[in-house]
């Protein structure tokens, strides 16, 4: 299995840290090209670590949210290597409060984000990932990270719910879309439960410190404590469903979603 | 890479003389699991596959049986693949209710006791496998939608859908290691396809085979039918460590059937 996306181009949105980081480490372990992105700049000690990591890698600084920023990494991966099999649109924030506290600039921020950068990455790369998937056995694959949070609805996190059951349909439409006018790329999302990043824990210390009665480290237990199988996920458990997707092993799968939740929506 | 590698793990497959089964059983072989076939015939040769035995899905006494065999020549079991199925496709009007609890008997029964039969074995094993052990049940998109004419089918499948969703949590309560999902396949190219395009034809629904067969393929996104091979290789992932926080989910594998 160590060659199954040997020869492969993949690029992954919010590639530094948490999720993002997983998937493209386990997409290298599989013999992918991977192209980071993130906000970070290019020269920054995060983005040397990360390529360090991960054989034949790069790196473009890439703020999601921005047309011209994806036109530009899509000349780079152009030019630098003249194929894209894989694009992984994984960044996103998260944000939590009551519908009456949200402020529209934050809910525009947010679905700027989690929505309009996967709106951008797909509209931008699919000409190359079309062209890429003409020459492969069965095509080119992209990866729309939502989350449960885009299948079940959750008090206070009306925002992040809206953002992700956004991606969840995008995603259905892309399928369609492509396969309809015969593009050669299947297009399915992921849909993580709760799993241990320094999102995670950043989203609940901000909701710790606007609550007041719950610690971070509480709200975090509580979760895995509602979580069937009593434990969150660890970020290569998402990595490793992504390297699944974007492989041929997949080749029957459009429009589908991959729920990795420990059971949370089994109930 | 040793996400998908089986090796050391043994497998249990139903059906495994159908299109999907025989695949499967292929296809675990080859990710290194030793994989028991059975199936329905006395005798059966299916490539991949360690050893043959027969088994009636639906005889709890047949399970009880196997599962003390495969504790005695094996003494472990790490993944479970009720895939044993049968489509039955009629009116309402024109279905027996013989025929009815035959199907929910092979479809429904079948996964029930499978699951039932092989719960011990299968948590042993999954302590000491990363990931726990696996289920993985043969559910279809005939479990997600309805399809006309076939009731029998879609609400055997159904039951599948959400039987497979309540084992993943009685065994999460329990902190029996053992994941349960199900696979949803659309339209696979099979013996049992075939069966169904000839019974649409009996029931009037298509003049003839082929134009049941293009009709059904163009119903998926992509305008083909799948092969059981890429069925397949999405059971091997929910076998394999790569699926550890995998329970309860449901594998949609329809080339953009049920995207619509």
């Amino acid at each position: 299995m160590a060659d199954r996306l040997e020869g492969r181009v993949a690029l992954v949105s919010g590639a530094l840290r948490g999720i993002g980081r997983a998937i493209a480490e386990c997409l290298a372990a599989d013999g992918a090209t991977v192209i980071l992105t993130d906000l970070d700049a290019e020269d920054s000690p995060a983005v040397a670590e990360a390529l360090s990591e991960m054989r034949g890698s790069a790196y473009i600084s890439l703020d999601a949210t921005q047309e011209a920023a994806w036109q530009n990494a899509r000349d780079r991966v152009e030019q630098d290597h003249g194929r894209l099999d894989i694009l992984v649109n994984n960044v996103g924030a998260d944000l939590t409060g009551k519908v009456q506290d949200l402020e529209l600039a934050a809910w525009r921020r947010l679905t700027a984000l989690n929505l309009d950068s996967v709106f951008l990455g797909t509209k931008t790369f699919q000409p190359l990932l079309a062209r890429t998937g003409a020459t492969t056995p069965y095509g080119s694959s992209i990866i729309n990270i939502s989350s449960i949070m885009g299948l079940v609805g959750m008090g206070e996190v009306s925002a992040y719910n809206a953002s992700k059951g956004a991606v969840r349909l995008f995603t259905k439409s892309n399928a369609i879309e492509f396969a309809d006018a015969g593009v050669p790329i299947r297009v399915n999302s992921v849909h993580p439960g709760f799993v241990e990043t320094p999102l995670l824990w950043q989203g609940m210390d901000r909701w710790s410190k606007r609550d007041g009665t719950l610690t971070a480290q509480q709200l975090v237990d509580a979760m895995a404590q509602g979580t069937p199988v009593k434990r969150l996920a660890q970020p290569v458990e998402i990595g490793k469903v992504v390297a699944f997707l974007a492989s041929d092993d997949a080749s029957y799968m459009t429009g589908s979603e991959v729920v990795v939740d420990g059971g949370w929506t089994a109930r | 890479m040793s996400n998908f590698d089986l090796t050391g793990a043994v497998a249990l497959v139903t059906g495994a003389n159908g299109g999907i089964g025989s695949a499967t059983v292929q296809a675990l072989a080859d990710a290194g699991a030793r994989v028991i076939a059975t199936d329905m015939p006395a005798d059966a040769q299916i490539a991949g596959a360690d050893s043959y035995r027969q088994l009636d899905v639906t005889d709890e006494a047949a399970w009880t049986a196997l599962a003390d065999h495969i504790a005695g020549s094996h003494g472990r079991l790490d993944i479970l693949v009720n895939n044993a199925g049968i489509s039955v496709t009629g009116s309402i009007a024109e279905t027996s209710l013989a025929t009815f609890r035959k199907c929910m008997a092979i479809n429904v029964d079948g996964v029930f006791l499978g699951t039932k039969a092989m719960e011990d074995l299968l948590a042993r094993s999954g302590a000491d496998r990363k990931g726990g052990s696996s289920i993985i049940n043969l559910s279809s998109v005939g479990g997600l939608r309805g399809a006309a004419y076939m009731s029998a089918y879609c609400a055997s499948k159904g039951a599948v859908k959400l039987f497979t969703k309540s084992t993943a949590l009685e065994y999460a309560a329990l902190k029996k290691p053992i994941r349960a999902n199900s696979v949803h396949p659309g339209g696979i190219d099979t013996n049992m396809m075939d069966t169904i395009y000839a019974r649409y034809v009996e029931t009037g629904l298509f003049a003839d085979e082929a134009t049941a067969r293009a009709t059904v393929a163009a119903g998926h996104a992509v305008g083909r039918m799948g092969t059981p091979d890429e069925i397949a290789t999405g059971i091997v992932y929910l076998a394999s460590p790569a699926a550890s926080f995998m329970t309860g989910s449901e594998l949609v594998i329809d080339g953009g059937m049920t995207a619509h």
